[in-house]
């Protein structure tokens, strides 16, 4: 000890004075080791005399303790299916959700929940939107874009459902872009709450009015689906711009429960005769058309989607009316189930895709082609 | 984490479940399964059985939409007791089929009792200091560090991570604290 120093402790003369308020208002910093150096010595000094905060700065201590990094444990996407079957095995729902609406159901809250992981810091963080249109075509645009454009687009079924919408235009690409321009201003945690509140009403109401929505008309500008192929849409649109995010900040994502694929992957094979057909009157198809008798087959691809969810479709390619069947195949193409779906999202290019091929490889082109023109913005 | 949802929507959860409507079920899911899945998780640790407690736990609210009173309390606390309850019974369970000794399964039930009751807090505390508590433990920010990220006063960011860890330490006592084994809100 130098001479001239006073106090009992070697440092206690050096330390700025504290009262007994600041020194009790820093336990909670203290506890945490979050105070500085010259702070936690005056405190621990300030504890050997003071036995009230002696006594709560033990309690704070032991409660750091139990503080614990919450594990990144995501749910297990599957597990919802599971839960939820196991709820309605112990007791069936007297108001079911419609089967062709439970994809839906499943895509948007599995969205929701990438959203509620990633929390508030992405909504800026930039996403490539992809599709096809004769070529790839790109669009950089954040992540609240993509979700207001869900939110848009699914507002074609709510109009459907008479469902109070905004009003804009029906051609999913306008309405996307009115929607861009009027929610420009908006925080992505509140069109989140838009978009999931909407998607929650869409299943809400169509378990309500049942099956006999199933073949409403849902207008999209140049084009209609009946509501049960709507909602499929949807469901296949919520998963890959689901997949874009999830790319865009480097997280995991899953596709769909086989089943529920299942039922994406028989919507895009029953929209190819008519995709077929309107790439024909375009003059874009390789192969000529073949006039068939009202109700007779025509010729049919044999489309073989392998992996999960997959299954054997057969394409009418002369008349959309046409029935396809096997017997009429003119050529088998065989491809993954998820690969399909990115050919018909316009994530993969139909040059570019991994099929087996076996037969006219003209017809096999124009079925590639035009699953790549499903795709829109 | 789930955020604790308005009383209104506890009440109206309630009825439609007891109409059963299966989109009812899907939100309250939705809303609710990761606090149920982290907690039994917390307290057996293991993946696989958190996940059969979080099917029982949906399952008994399914079934029994009524065991549910939204007069006395929210719906989120009562699913987190019901969850606590469920996966200690399972974790006791399990032990008294291995080889500890009674006093060895009371400790352990204690332990995962707390640590239950510490995530519940944690998750139900105000924004503010649960914000704050994130930033000095898990960032390793100092007090005021914590008070310029936070934009408050360095006496707030103090005043936040002691009232942080009082409401934390409520945790430990050993008589079930307010709004938890009962499920006051």
């Amino acid at each position: 000890m130098t001479a001239g120093t006073t106090g009992p402790g070697p440092d206690r003369g050096r330390l700025p004075p504290y009262d007994h308020s600041t020194l009790k208002s820093l336990l909670g910093a203290w506890a945490l080791a979050a105070c500085s150096r010259e702070e936690s010595l005056a405190v621990e000094v300030h504890l050997t005399d003071c036995a009230s905060c002696a006594d709560e700065a033990l309690r704070l201590r032991d409660a750091v303790g139990l503080l614990h990094q919450e594990e990144t444990l995501d749910l297990d996407p599957l597990l919802r299916s599971r839960v939820l079957s196991g709820c309605l095995d112990r007791r069936p729902a007297r108001i079911p959700v419609p089967e062709w609406a439970g994809p839906y159901d499943a895509e948007s809250a599995r969205l929701d929940a990438l959203l509620r992981d990633l929390g508030d810091g992405y909504w800026d963080a930039p996403v490539e939107l992809r599709w096809y249109e004769d070529k790839r075509v790109a669009r950089e645009v954040s992540v609240a874009q993509v979700i207001g454009h869900l939110c848009a687009v699914d507002g074609l079924v709510a109009s459907a459902l008479g469902l109070p919408i905004d009003e804009l235009p029906f051609d999913p690409a306008q309405r996307t872009e009115s929607y861009w321009a009027t929610a420009r201003n908006v925080p992505g945690a509140p069109l989140r709450a838009r978009w999931r509140e909407q998607s929650q009403t869409l299943v809400r109401t169509v378990s309500f009015a049942g099956h006999g929505t199933a073949g409403l008309d849902v207008g999209y500008g140049a084009f209609t689906l009946p509501l049960r192929d709507a909602f499929l849409d949807r469901a296949f649109e919520c998963w890959i711009h689901a997949w874009d995010i999830a790319e865009a900040v480097d997280y995991p994502y899953d596709p769909p429960a086989p089943r529920n694929l299942n039922r994406m992957i028989d919507l895009a094979a029953r929209m190819l005769p008519t995709a077929i057909a309107g790439r024909r009157r375009a003059g874009l198809t390789a192969s000529p058309a073949r006039l068939t008798a009202a109700g007779s087959p025509g010729r049919s691809v044999h489309l073989e989607v392998e992996g999960q969810g997959g299954g054997n479709w057969y394409i009418a390619l002369d008349s959309p009316g046409a029935p396809a069947t096997a017997e009429e195949a003119v050529a088998h193409v065989a491809l993954d189930s998820v690969e399909f779906c990115q050919l018909a999202a316009g994530h993969l290019e139909p040059e570019r895709i991994a099929v087996g091929q076996d037969g006219d490889r003209d017809v096999i082109r124009d079925v590639l082609f035009a699953a790549a023109s499903l795709s829109r913005l | 984490m789930a955020t604790p949802a308005p009383p209104r929507w506890d009440r109206k959860m309630q009825q439609r479940l007891a109409r059963g409507e299966e989109a009812a079920l899907g939100e309250l899911y939705d809303r609710y399964a990761s606090l149920v899945h982290s907690l039994a998780h917390r307290v057996l640790d293991d993946d696989e059985a958190a996940n059969h407690i979080t099917r029982e736990v949906f399952g008994f609210l399914w079934e029994n939409p009524d065991a549910y009173d939204p007069r006395r309390g929210s719906l989120r606390s009562w699913i987190a007791a019901l969850t606590q309850r469920r996966a200690v019974q399972r974790l006791r369970h399990a032990e008294n089929r291995g080889r500890s000794s009674q006093d060895e399964i009371e400790a352990k039930v204690r332990e995962a009792n707390t640590a239950a009751r510490a995530d519940f807090i944690v998750t139900s505390m105000p924004a503010p200091l649960r914000d704050a508590l994130e930033l000095a433990y898990f960032r390793r920010r100092d007090y005021r560090q914590t008070a310029a990220d936070l934009g408050v006063t360095e006496d707030e960011a103090r005043r936040r991570l002691r009232l942080g860890l009082q409401l934390l330490s409520t945790a430990m006592a050993p008589a079930a604290p307010a709004g938890l084994d009962g499920w006051q809100r």
